[in-house]
């Protein structure tokens, strides 16, 4: 197959599509903290694009997307024939069977990797010092995340079995669902957890962020059919149907328990639709995405809920939508995958493929959720214990922003406005004067 | 002269301020404030979990105002912001020695 232009103009777009859903979740998740720590949350989002992409480009690609000569170590990790990406340069010109130039391919799945590190940020809102986070993006990226891309989408052992996810509902949102589970446990909760109301402090901004999360993923679903073709129109149109109606659902449960409906809640079920229809876009009818959209958004809102009855302080609720949503989606397929591609891939239950697919379709998201928690507690406990995870009670009362970044996200008030010191805390360090 | 301060619910800002204009006062200063009286906060509920919120969000109104009014202007406002549930606010008033205008010098009650 020699380099196709459609394909590749589809591929440099959607790519540029995911890309966007990080900013849009820094957005997202920035508008739910409360004022004094909206920009470190979008910090951490930005941190992963720059760790991630650094720890791609050097090691991360091979990791993930080539062969080890050991077909032992070959199941669990990838090989080091692309290290620093160099022997992805000679094929963009040549045929390599994708139809697309082999660093097309690359920069589609970085930014996979990106969203993934970055959507764990939201377990840990306003209490974690941002060097500590730096380092543990590019640990677990390293660590969790290339060797789980290879298990599924790369040569390794879950995919040698057929399991079925067609855009990262077990790579990307379970991965990071119990990653964010783990370290909001070593963390610990946020000082005045459940005494005082920690409600989101722009509410806008959480829209703004889930409608580019929205967009942005089509990218991402349509994107991962890697062609353009009738599979990705279809995986194109169940994003839109499941996250259409999760949204919906979740504002009827919430009118219903609640009495409101909010518009925190439907761009939490807009996600967790988004999320759920992910594994599964690509392979099912429209019918089984209104199915999948609906169990998001009913048991999503539910699950965000959990954390009260748990007592885990999972902050803007990466549980609640990223791993139940995820395990939906995943689990789903066992009983409606209508159209498996690959040779070891089977239909589901409903569909007449016995219960083979299912059994795979649950030990995924057990072994990729149960590793991901495992080394994402360890690799948290390691630095928690060495240069310190979480920052003092003073400066997380006082507010991130302004003793981590010097900086606030709203300078608004006439008395202290366009000062480094601000309404939300005492003082931060003064900038240094510059000799004219 | 006394220093008229009355916190009340938010919502009866505009009558309060409607019927202090009608008695004829002619300025005031109203600015947001928070806090809690007897009816010590209430319960929430978001996102499915169950807030207590202690500081009530209230307005904090403050007119200055002669001796000799002082009685009528509580009333005025005490009858509009009156809705008879729990969190209608509070109304005080304290003596007043000196009152200036900035801009002309005035002194006393030439300067309310």
């Amino acid at each position: 197959m020699k380099i196709d232009s459609g394909t590749t103009a589809w591929m440099l777009a959607a790519t540029a599509l995911v890309l966007l859903m990080t900013p849009g979740l820094a957005f997202f998740y920035g508008g739910m903290t409360r004022a004094k720590s909206v920009l470190n949350m979008m910090m951490m989002s930005f941190g992963a694009i720059i760790t991630v992409t650094i720890a791609w480009v050097l090691f991360g690609h091979s990791l993930a997307f080539t062969d080890n000569a050991s077909s032992a170590i070959n199941n669990v990790v990838g090989g080091f024939d692309a290290l620093g990406l160099q022997s992805l340069v000679d094929t963009a010109t040549k045929d390599d069977g994708t139809g697309m130039p082999s660093l097309v391919f690359s920069a589609f799945q970085l930014t996979f990797a990106i969203i993934t590190v970055a959507l764990i940020s939201g377990a840990i809102a306003d209490r974690a010092k941002f060097g500590a986070w730096i380092l543990f993006s590019i640990l677990w990226a390293t660590i969790v995340y290339f060797p789980i891309a290879h298990w599924v989408w790369g040569t390794g052992w879950l995919n040698t079995m057929g399991i079925e996810d067609f855009a990262g509902g077990t790579v990307v949102h379970i991965n990071a669902g119990a990653a964010g589970l783990a370290l909001c446990l070593v963390l610990g909760k946020r000082t005045g957890w459940r005494k005082e109301p920690m409600r989101p402090h722009n509410l806008p901004f959480v829209l703004l962020g889930a409608g580019l999360l929205w967009f942005g993923w089509f990218g991402f679903n349509a994107g991962s059919e890697l062609a353009v073709d009738g599979t990705a129109g279809l995986a194109f149109m169940n994003t839109q149907i499941a996250t259409a109606v999760a949204a919906g659902a979740w504002l009827v449960v919430e009118k219903m328990r609640d009495g409101h409906a909010t518009s925190l809640g439907v761009a939490s079920g807009a996600v967790a639709g988004l999320v759920a229809i992910t594994p599964a876009c690509g392979f099912v009818d429209p019918w089984a995405a209104m199915l999948i959209g609906l169990l998001a958004g009913v048991l999503c809102a539910y699950a965000v809920g959990l954390k009260y009855k748990l007592g885990f302080d999972d902050s803007l609720d990466v549980v609640g939508v990223h791993l139940v949503g995820g395990v939906i989606g995943a689990v789903s397929l066992g009983f409606l995958a209508a159209y498996p591609f690959l040779d070891q891939q089977s239909k589901g239950l409903f569909y007449g493929g016995g219960f083979g697919q299912l059994g795979l379709q649950v030990l995924g998201p057990v072994a990729v959720g149960g590793y991901s928690f495992v080394i994402t507690w360890v690799l948290g406990k390691i630095i928690d214990k060495t240069m310190g995870f979480r920052i003092t009670v003073d400066d997380e009362r006082t507010g991130i922003d302004v003793t981590a970044h010097a900086e606030t996200g709203y300078d608004l008030g006439t008395v202290y406005a366009s000062g480094v010191t601000s309404p939300n805390g005492p003082t931060a360090p003064a900038a240094k004067k510059v000799d004219a | 002269m006394r220093l008229i301060t009355a916190i009340i619910k938010p919502f009866k800002l505009d009558d309060v301020k409607a019927a202090l204009e009608q008695f004829g006062i002619k300025g005031m200063t109203v600015s947001e404030a928070s806090g809690y009286g007897r009816q010590r906060g209430h319960t929430e509920v978001y996102r499915g979990a169950e807030y207590q919120v202690d500081l009530v969000p209230k307005v904090r109104l403050e007119v200055l105002a002669e001796e000799d009014d002082t009685e009528d202007v509580i009333d005025v406002i005490v009858k509009a912001a009156h809705t008879g549930k729990i969190g209608d606010g509070k109304v005080w008033s304290v003596p007043v020695d000196t009152i200036v205008r900035v801009r002309t010098g005035e002194r006393g009650p030439e300067a309310l």
